[in-house]
């Protein structure tokens, strides 16, 4: 029972951390029909700018955090300005290639800024870990967890109740007659690039205290936040939350119980058996074209 | 018709160049770089057939190279078993594999198509990476011995040179025949527009199946080549990153181009050993290179050079 | 004409599409080497019974016989091999190839030669190979392309893609060919040239079941008229019975208070 316990807390905070990338593919998928192959590495990046300006230049934890979220949101504003709006031909192949060759160059730019190394920072907190039931909760955990289903709300009131989250989720449905209503489409775009990276960034400053970041953090992250996406239903936010935390937990169980081994390929047998079997994901907001 | 006879002249050419080369160059770092250059080349020459040709993305290619590469260094290391018998059954485990993952996976289109080739690529390099007690795990697998025929053993660089031209050349043959053939012509019909595609008769599911299995075959065959020549592999050779440097080899070369292939190939293999430091650059040059490609460049290299050229002659001729 | 047995039969067809019902209780046959035209208003369902007879997707109900054989939930690329051949609203030619490549692709149906084929060349494929070819040209000449046999499709004026997409459906060799309007972005002499065309299709022997706005091309070519109006067959018949047509009228101008 401890051990489950222990088990259990581990795959939920991971499972948290899964859901708030799974919102960034969501909700750029929702708004441009797109899948950025990059989203990873803007993880990676949060995580890494979070620990230089905590560790190196000493900002406190929450102007950090927001230099962060903001800083990563504008330089996704400069991608799809840079590399996705030039495209001459929007296709998916070519868009694939393009956010691939994105991921790769800021991977290699990441190693280049903050080298080959792990770093570590402080948690957000200072808390002794929590005893439940003989198993320990780290205090960071439930910052994880709770900061994960803040964002998930917020988001929600954003597209139910202002008028920029209807107009995005009009564009989703239709982008010419949006414009033809007077929204500003590329606009939307545009916005809806920066609100996912700034979910990207968001995981990895939650994440940072307690993975050791590195520069090669990010594919593996944003595959595994893809397969959540996947998992719950691309384009749905609750759906996203809760395949996240589901992939979270299948796999501590895994890893627990199972064998240590099968940690990344959970994630990746989940993806491609909701592929063949339920592209939808399990809560459906899209239908995949199979003809 | 004009173009088939260019293509004879192509390969007669390129045969030429390559006896010459084997020949004249006796130098073992530019020979290994060569036969590099070749594995290479047939590593991009099978993915062109199925991304470029069919218009289908792959970005698990690396699985199929390193499905070649273990099954033969398992076979003919751990169980003592002749290469050449490792071969069709490292060529068969790549078909059976390709055939099984390909049957859900080629009904998937676009962004899910990518990510579930990544998916199938990252499976396999995981299996490579924790399967200690039969890949060696991530410290590799070494003693794969060297290719021999009777008493003629393989084991220079400039016999190897040419067994590795000689089977590019071969293929080169091979993928030109399917292009220009009924079945090549369905491919392209299939990139661009499956549903037409469909309307007109042609069985979309099995062709792209059947390309895909080619491509693995062949990514195999590589991979086979890669081993005996390298004596030593680890699952980074077929990591992601790799299947992300044949998409690349690709892109730049070409798609829907058979020589494309060759000069993709060559560019990314020589760029590395020209460029000293390019070692922490390698991702970000690869990167940038794909963005940039796609970009301004979506034909490749290849066809833009082309077209600048039939450009100018054009203004010329007026 | 009467006597012979209809090469297409549709017997109480139903599809809907989520609480839409875009096919409702449809019956009718069409005889074989004659032309039908298949019209009614906007969204009266014309695209979909197209996309039911070709296999896109299949019926909730009913039958679709061609020859007398049940063609229900049978591939597409299957139904082209059987004979039925068709045309896109928006022509949806392969735009990177040749015009000749694809018309050759459309002989895909009618060749055999696989991957194996393909490799070795045998003589009975290069042959075969020929034939492709030879077919392919007579069938540009037929349609009046056989001067542009080696441009790129896709650079093609739209008039002329609409032409090509006609000969690639006909190098399936079909029995029954669709043409999902035909005549739309067409100018008044081509479209001229299209009815000519379609009645000497029809001389080959091909039956041709038409979706067409253009009211003076159906009207001219064809030998029977099926209306559908909010997917329900509202009238069946010559061109001028139905002209005439009380249901016909109301479902076109709205019902005479």
């Amino acid at each position: 029972m401890q051990e489950f316990l222990q088990y259990l807390f581990s795959g939920i905070t991971n499972g948290a951390i899964y859901a708030v990338i799974a919102i960034g593919f969501s909700m750029l998928y929702r708004s441009t029909d797109l899948i950025n192959f990059a989203h990873g590495e803007f993880v990676m990046i949060g995580a890494m700018t979070m620990v230089t300006l905590t560790v190196a230049v000493q900002v406190p934890v929450m102007p950090a955090f927001i230099i962060t979220v903001v800083g990563v949101s504008i330089l996704g504003l400069v991608f799809e300005r840079m590399a996705i709006r030039t495209v001459r031909r929007p296709e998916p192949i070519v868009l694939i290639i393009i956010t691939v060759g994105a991921s790769i160059f800021l991977r290699g730019l990441g190693m280049l800024v903050w080298g080959k190394d792990s770093h570590t920072m402080p948690a957000f907190t200072a808390h002794p870990p929590l005893d439940i039931a003989g198993a320990r909760l780290l205090a960071q955990s439930i910052w994880i967890v709770a900061i994960a289903i803040a964002v998930a709300a917020c988001l929600h009131l954003f597209y139910k109740r202002t008028l920029t989250g209807k107009a995005m989720h009009a564009c989703a449905i239709n982008k010419q007659a949006a414009w033809l209503v007077g929204i500003p489409s590329k606009l939307m775009t545009l916005l809806a690039f920066g609100l996912s990276t700034g979910m990207g960034a968001v995981a990895g400053v939650i994440i940072a205290p307690i993975t050791m970041p590195a520069y090669d953090m990010g594919s593996m992250l944003g595959l595994k936040g893809f397969c959540a996406a996947m998992l719950g239903g691309l384009g749905s936010l609750w759906g996203s939350v809760l395949g996240g935390f589901l992939l979270g937990i299948l796999e501590a169980l895994g890893v627990g119980f199972v064998s240590s081994g099968l940690k990344d390929a959970t994630a990746f047998l989940l993806l491609l058996l909701v592929l063949y079997f339920r592209p939808g994901g399990l809560i459906s907001a899209v239908k995949v074209k199979r003809f | 018709m004009i173009r088939t006879d260019t293509h004879t002249i192509a390969c007669i050419v390129f045969a030429a160049a390559a006896l010459a080369t084997g020949i004249l160059i006796d130098d073992a770092y530019y020979l290994q770089v060569l036969i590099f250059i070749g594995i290479n080349t047939l590593l991009a020459l099978s993915l062109n057939m199925l991304m470029g040709y069919a218009g289908q993305i792959s970005l698990g290619h690396a699985a199929f190279y390193g499905i070649g590469a273990y099954t033969t260094a398992i076979l003919s290391t751990t169980y003592n078993l002749s290469p050449w018998l490792a071969l069709p059954i490292a060529i068969f485990a790549a078909v059976t594999v390709a055939y099984i993952v390909g049957i859900p996976t080629l009904r998937l289109t676009g962004y899910y198509l990518g990510m579930g080739t990544l998916g199938f690529g990252m499976i396999v390099s995981i299996i490579f990476r924790e399967w200690y007690s039969v890949t060696g795990g991530a410290s590799g697998f070494v003693g794969i011995p060297p290719l021999e025929i009777g008493s003629f053993s393989f084991d220079t660089d400039q016999r190897y040179f040419f067994l590795v031209w000689g089977v590019v050349l071969f293929f080169f043959i091979i993928c030109r025949r399917i292009v220009d053939s009924r079945v090549g012509r369905a491919l392209r019909a299939i990139h661009d527009g499956e549903h037409a595609a469909a309307a007109v008769g042609v069985n979309t599911a099995a062709m792209k199946l059947s390309i895909f299995v080619l491509s693995a075959a062949m990514a195999s065959l590589a991979g086979f080549l890669y081993a005996h020549q390298v004596f030593f592999i680890s699952p980074e050779t077929f990591s992601f990153l790799a299947s992300i440097r044949i998409v690349t080899m690709v892109v730049i070369g070409g798609m829907a181009s058979i020589w494309g292939s060759l000069l993709g190939a060559s560019l990314l293999t020589l760029l590395p050993e020209w460029l000293h430091a390019f070692a922490d650059y390698e991702m970000m040059v690869y990167g940038l290179v794909l963005m940039l490609v796609m970009i301004f460049l979506p034909q490749g290299l290849t066809r833009g050079i082309i077209d600048l050229y039939e450009k100018s002659r054009k203004n010329r001729n007026k | 004409m009467a006597s012979d047995a209809p090469l297409l039969e549709i017997d109480s067809l139903f599809k809907a599409f989520g609480g839409v019902r875009a096919i409702e209780d449809v019956t009718f046959s069409i005889q074989p080497k004659t032309i039908t035209g298949l019209i009614g208003p906007n969204g009266a369902g014309k695209t979909t019974l197209f996309n039911l007879i070709t296999g896109i997707f299949p019926a909730d109900s009913g039958t679709i016989r061609l020859k007398g054989q049940p063609v229900n939930g049978k591939a597409v690329h299957d139904l082209v091999k059987m004979g039925i051949a068709r045309t896109f609203q928006n022509v949806e030619l392969f735009s990177s190839m040749s015009v000749l490549e694809n018309i050759l692709v459309g002989l895909h149906s009618r060749t055999t030669c696989g991957l194996l084929g393909s490799v070795l060349k045998t003589p009975r494929i290069r042959n075969e190979e020929r034939m492709a070819r030879q077919k392919a040209s007579e069938l540009l000449e037929f349609v009046g392309l056989s001067d542009h046999a080696d441009r790129k499709s896709g650079n093609l004026p739209f008039g002329w893609q609409r032409l090509l997409e006609l000969a690639r459906a006909l190098a399936s060799e079909p029995d029954l060919i669709l043409l999902d309007e035909p005549a739309a972005g067409l100018n008044m002499s081509e479209t001229d040239m299209l009815g000519e065309l379609i009645q000497n299709i029809r001389k080959q022997g091909v039956t041709v079941l038409l979706v067409e706005h253009d009211m003076a091309l159906t009207m001219r070519v064809c030998d029977q008229i099926i209306v559908l109006d909010r997917g329900r067959k509202i009238a069946e018949g010559p061109p001028r019975v139905v002209q005439s047509d009380e249901a016909v009228m109301a479902a076109y101008l709205g019902k005479p208070k």
